[in-house]
């Protein structure tokens, strides 16, 4: 049997269950979420090296019915989110009990990880767009899940920038069908490619939607200028919570639905003209994000505050690897050069949906520990909870690019990538900005981990072992990407990127 | 033609109202006015003058299955509004908490976070 629809409704049958068991039985959420998620996690291990695949729903072959398609990228998604999520579970199991109506919690979650799937494997343009309303309603939900002020007004504000951006989309989806007459990606992309291809100028319309997609799914990945949710959402959300909003959300909504829709139904190619504006756009955004997330991070004391403008920078250098990549393929530039910024951009987008979602899981673990997220009032955090202080250093040196953890090789990829596509400016600017998150992340290990023990960490015990276990494990990861990239770059990332740049491939396993 | 741009006019009406308005229940207002513009534009995008609806009946010849309206677009609505009603359920919801815990809808006199 083809495993791939179950990635969309085991999360949507807990979901359902979740609240329903609720009323009987007060543990059904951590007992459902929890197996469900490490179902979800193990069968997304087990799609390693798997041939990609169409699956048509109920039988209707595309165009005409709704497709399921998993392919490299979706593979290395997949991983990601499922792995990620049963982490956050099983730190939830601990850190939530401080929260009621935990059912909620936990059906809402399950949502947010069905929504996410079902972008991540969704064939339709239309589909995707549903997909992504359902995790993000989900995630409107849970930043405001505590319901005090803040929580409340971060809510708010994260709910009507994310539905300006999801009106965009559905108006660029109209558009693309009315140019194409189809939602199916992978027909849509055939149409452009036969109807629009050659000399001339872009359809002005397909130009139009190209934007508009632009647009929306930046917000959704919070590039800067579209940034402004994010600093206070994932702060105010719970910390497992934040940890898949940054690990994973603003991935899967943002980065990978850019990726679909551009390189696969637009297509960057010499042949379409507008397809270089929209590489150079890609960069634009990236390198806006690099500079303004990171000089803004360094001036914060609030920790879960810093964390979050970092993910913003951060997500700029996947951008910026992916930016280049598809301006030398719309330049009709070396394709061994476009795939090795393309591969840098995937594996910085893996490595850091990793350890940032490990950085946030540690800020909870000292927020629950010492009662404060303000950097001011700790220090010495060492001496009284040493393997938390462990695991975020560990986080800490692999963000900021220190050799040989995973984040070092990743954003060295992307630099050797631009250089070598010869935009020497923009690679002294993310050569500069690497040196910041350094910077900031040496503030972080001199406030919070070393020094004297001081403030609110003189009473700090370390947490329980549910808690520090998923640390440990993705502190494990973050090493092991970093030192064993042949045994898994070779398995995950390059069926990924290949999957990427061959838009033809993509058409050619949807339509048969 | 015209039709499309008084579309977008609404849109960006809508936005304008989500901008300008101090009042979180006028953004919401403005919020629902982008999203029906979105789904009158779907509408319009399938729809032919003198079109007909699609219904298939025995003894149609071609002619007639030519002047159906493109049925797509209407089920794409129809999922649309849902998906707009549940968005609209929660920050609806939100305004009352929100108004519970600070007193007031004023927008500028709730802002402490700033992005």
């Amino acid at each position: 049997m083809n495993p791939v629809p179950l990635f969309v409704a085991i999360p949507l049958g807990a979901a359902f269950l979740i609240p329903m068991l609720g009323i009987w039985w007060k543990k059904s959420g951590e007992a459902l979420a929890a197996l469900s998620t490490a179902t979800l996690a193990v069968m997304a291990i087990l799609s390693i090296g798997s041939t990609a695949v169409a699956y048509h729903m109920g039988g209707w072959a595309p165009p005409v019915g709704i497709a399921l398609v998993s392919d490299g990228l979706t593979v290395l998604l997949l991983i990601a989110v499922n792995v990620i999520a049963f982490l956050c579970i099983i730190f939830s199991l601990k850190y939530m009990t401080a929260y009621s109506g935990l059912p909620k919690y936990y059906s809402l979650f399950m949502l947010m990880v069905a929504g996410m799937n079902g972008v991540v494997v969704s064939g339709d343009l239309f589909n995707l767009y549903v997909f992504l309303e359902v995790a993000s309603i989900a995630s409107y939900a849970l930043v405001a899940f505590g319901t005090e002020a803040d929580e409340l007004e971060a809510g708010f504000k994260y709910l009507v920038l994310g539905s300006v951006a999801s009106v965009m989309i559905l108006f660029a989806i109209g558009t693309v069908y009315a140019v194409t007459g189809t939602l199916n990606m992978a027909d849509a992309a055939r149409e452009i490619s036969t109807r629009f291809s050659g000399a001339g100028a872009m359809n002005p319309a397909l130009l139009l939607a190209a934007a508009m997609f632009l647009m929306g799914f930046s917000l959704k990945a919070a590039l800067v200028p579209f940034h402004a949710w994010l600093p206070d959402a994932h702060p105010s959300a719970p910390a497992p919570i934040s940890a898949m909003l940054s690990g994973v959300v603003i991935k899967s909504l943002g980065i990978y639905a850019i990726c679909r829709v551009f390189f696969h139904v637009f297509g960057f190619d010499p042949n379409v003209m507008g397809s270089v504006i929209l590489a150079n756009s890609m960069i634009w955004l990236a390198v806006l994000s690099i500079v303004v997330g990171g000089l803004l991070a360094i001036g914060q004391w609030d920790y879960k505050r810093l964390l979050a403008y970092s993910s913003i920078g951060q997500v700029g250098y996947v951008m910026l690897g992916l930016g280049v990549g598809a301006r030398v393929l719309a330049t009709g530039g070396p394709r061994s050069l476009a795939a090795l910024a393309i591969l840098g951009g995937l594996f910085h987008l893996v490595n850091h949906a990793f350890f940032k979602s490990l950085l946030f899981l540690s800020s909870g673990a000292i927020q629950h520990a010492t009662g404060t997220r303000d950097m001011k009032q700790m220090g010495g955090l060492r001496e009284k909870m040493p393997i938390t202080s462990a695991v975020t250093n560990l986080a800490a040196l692999s963000i900021s690019g220190v050799p040989p953890f995973s984040g070092f090789w990743s954003k060295l990829i992307i630099l050797i990538a631009v250089v070598k596509a010869e935009h020497y400016v923009i690679a002294g600017i993310a050569i500069v900005m690497a040196f910041v998150t350094l910077a900031y992340y040496v503030k972080v290990q001199r406030e919070i981990i070393f020094g004297s023990v001081r403030g609110a960490v003189e009473r700090a015990k370390e947490v329980p072992a549910a808690m520090y276990v998923p640390l440990i494990i993705l502190a494990i990861v973050c090493v092991g990407f970093g030192l064993l990239y042949p045994v898994f770059g070779y398995r995950i990332l390059e069926p990924a990127r290949d999957a990427l740049m061959n838009s033809a491939e993509y058409v050619k396993l949807v339509l048969g | 033609m015209t039709v499309y741009f008084l579309c977008v006019v609404l849109l960006t009406m809508g936005l304008y109202c989500l901008v300008a308005k101090k009042n979180i229940v006028k953004k919401v207002i403005g919020l629902v006015i982008m999203d029906y513009a979105v789904n009158l534009y779907l509408i319009i995008i399938g729809y032919k003058k003198g079109g007909v609806a699609p219904v298939v009946e025995r003894g149609m010849n071609s002619a007639m299955l030519e002047r159906f309206v493109d049925p797509l677009p209407q089920a794409l609505v129809l999922t649309s509004i849902v998906i707009g009603l549940g968005v609209l359920a929660l920050m609806v919801a939100m305004c009352i908490r929100i108004y519970e815990r600070h007193g007031t809808f004023d927008m500028s006199q709730i802002s402490k976070l700033r992005g």
